[in-house]
């Protein structure tokens, strides 16, 4: 289950090129770090490869096939600012089972607690958010997971809490990560290999 | 000299419950901070620990149920809401957390010019975006065409051209590469060397240390230690209070390692000591009062069994 881009280029409208044949494969249970200066299109970069925008030119394929447009995406990703990225609207439980029902072993290795279920999201902190935002998209067993900035707001304790989490489940379903992040010490910690966007 | 002086401040919220039935819950209980004039304070703590609140509060823009007790004081006097009125933006200015501050219908080129208060505007504002390494196109742009670390630096602009006395910059370099953040931080060390006070709320303790002075410490809303910068060094035996530490060992540049649990909830706190239930070292004493703050070696702590 390699997931692999070839040859991507994208801009927004008639704006400059964001990027242009950009190669990039990660294979599973591999851990990737992505790096480049701010406003390089990294993000972006993410959305295109889980499939949230789509590339003008170049092609994703996992296992050398075409990404599936419907149904669950087999390539998840969990963003930054975990409070944009649950409907306001909703209780816990409603927004953790978008995806599939996740199983207790894996809230319970989140740390998610019952209570928190019968919430809603303004009532929890950003670090119990984005524990959920973990749960709901790890719950379908997505092969990759691409984790932009998904620790840059959580405090240390909680990062490494949610990071060791992230990382049995990945090991034990040899998932492979992407990681975007600015903070090498942590790239050094969990990747085992970082690429730069612009030289792939 | 101390030029902003929180004392004994608390804050509780007036939730609604069911129907009509209200209560309050306490988010921050008995804080202390002092600023000092050419001096850096860089608050650190888990989110939810109060640092956002803190700030809000000094400012004076809380919302309507909050009930504050304690005293703030400014350059020697009382900070009162007709005070906090005049003073914000021209002498005590924020730097927000959320990128959504930003207006969404207004050029951002114009949003940092409105904060300049003496000279010519516009020059001042392509100064700093030149510093900031933005690039000349931007100052036309609108915020939802900016990525998130050019946002960023637009608010951290709108603060440099201010000339406020007090900055108070509330998680400013998340999500920046390493040379804006640095860029940044040195922006804030210059403002300190030129005689204001900073008070950098931030989890991110590796920039924190390479310009504040001391370092405040935050958990479940109050301050739990408040020590020189030098302290947080090696495993982090020179820091007093448990909860320093594991902060501190939780690092990736260190061990890593996390303790388990959360910090407890606003309408759920533990009698005692708020960190006791994670503590490893806590004992009954702990459980039966929430222990002052006290100094000790040239810091201050908030935990009876620190040495």
């Amino acid at each position: 289950m390699q997931l692999e881009a070839k040859n991507i280029g994208f801009r927004y409208g008639d704006g400059p090129w964001l990027f242009q044949g950009v190669n990039f494969t990660v294979k599973p249970g591999e851990i990737v770090g992505l790096t480049a200066p701010s406003g390089r299109g990294k993000t972006t970069f993410c959305r295109i490869l889980a499939g949230y925008e789509k590339p003008l030119e170049g092609s994703i394929t996992i296992e050398g096939l075409p990404v599936p447009t419907r149904g669950f995406h087999p390539v998840q990703l969990i963003f930054q600012h975990p409070e944009k990225a649950v409907n306001p609207r909703w209780k816990m439980e409603k927004v953790l089972s978008e995806g599939e029902k996740p199983d207790p072993e894996l809230l319970d290795l989140l740390g998610i607690e019952q209570e928190w279920l019968t919430r809603w999201p303004n009532e929890l902190s950003g670090g119990e958010l984005q524990r959920f935002c973990v749960a709901r998209a790890l719950g379908s067993n997505p092969h990759f997971l691409i984790a932009d900035e998904m620790t840059t707001m959580l405090d240390a304790i909680t990062q490494a809490q949610i990071w060791y989490a992230v990382l049995e489940i990945a090991k034990k379903r040899k998932m492979g990560i992407i990681i975007v992040s600015h903070e090498e010490k942590l790239m050094q910690r969990l990747c085992h290999r970082v690429v730069e966007l612009k030289s792939f | 000299m101390s030029i902003l002086v929180v004392e004994n401040l608390s804050i509780s919220f007036n939730q609604y419950t069911e129907s009509l039935k209200q209560k309050n819950v306490n988010v921050i209980s008995s804080l202390n901070v002092t600023l000092e004039e050419g001096e850096i304070l860089a608050v650190v703590g888990a989110s939810g620990s109060g640092k956002s609140l803190l700030a809000h509060a000094i400012l004076g823009i809380l919302p309507n149920n909050a009930n504050i007790s304690g005293t703030i004081s400014y350059d020697g006097e009382i900070l009162t809401a007709a005070r906090q009125a005049s003073l914000r933006g021209t002498e005590i200015a924020l730097i927000p957390q959320s990128v959504n501050y930003l207006d969404p219908l207004m050029r951002v080129g114009n949003q940092v010019r409105n904060s300049v208060k003496v000279g010519d505007a516009v020059a001042a504002q392509r100064k700093v975006f030149e510093r900031l390494r933005l690039k000349s196109g931007v100052e036309n742009m609108y915020p939802f065409q900016l990525s998130g670390g050019m946002a960023r630096r637009t608010l951290l602009s709108t603060a440099i051209v201010s000339g406020a006395k007090v900055i108070i910059a509330d998680e400013p370099t998340p999500g920046l590469d390493p040379v804006v953040i640095k860029e940044a931080l040195e922006n804030f060390r210059e403002f300190a060397d030129n005689g204001c006070a900073v008070m950098l709320i931030t989890h991110d303790i590796e920039s924190a240390l390479t310009i504040a002075d001391k370092i405040a410490v935050f958990y479940a809303g109050t301050t739990v230690e408040i020590a020189p910068v030098e302290n947080f060094n090696g495993d982090g035996e020179a820091l007093r209070h448990p909860y320093s530490k594991a902060l501190w060992r939780a690092l990736p540049q260190n061990e890593f390692i996390p303790i388990p649990g959360s910090q407890p909830r606003p309408n759920n706190l533990p009698s005692g000591c708020l960190f006791a239930p994670r503590c490893p070292i806590a004992t009954l004493e702990c459980e039966l009062a929430q222990p002052e703050m006290r100094e000790l070696r040239n810091g201050r702590v908030r935990c009876i069994h620190a040495t």
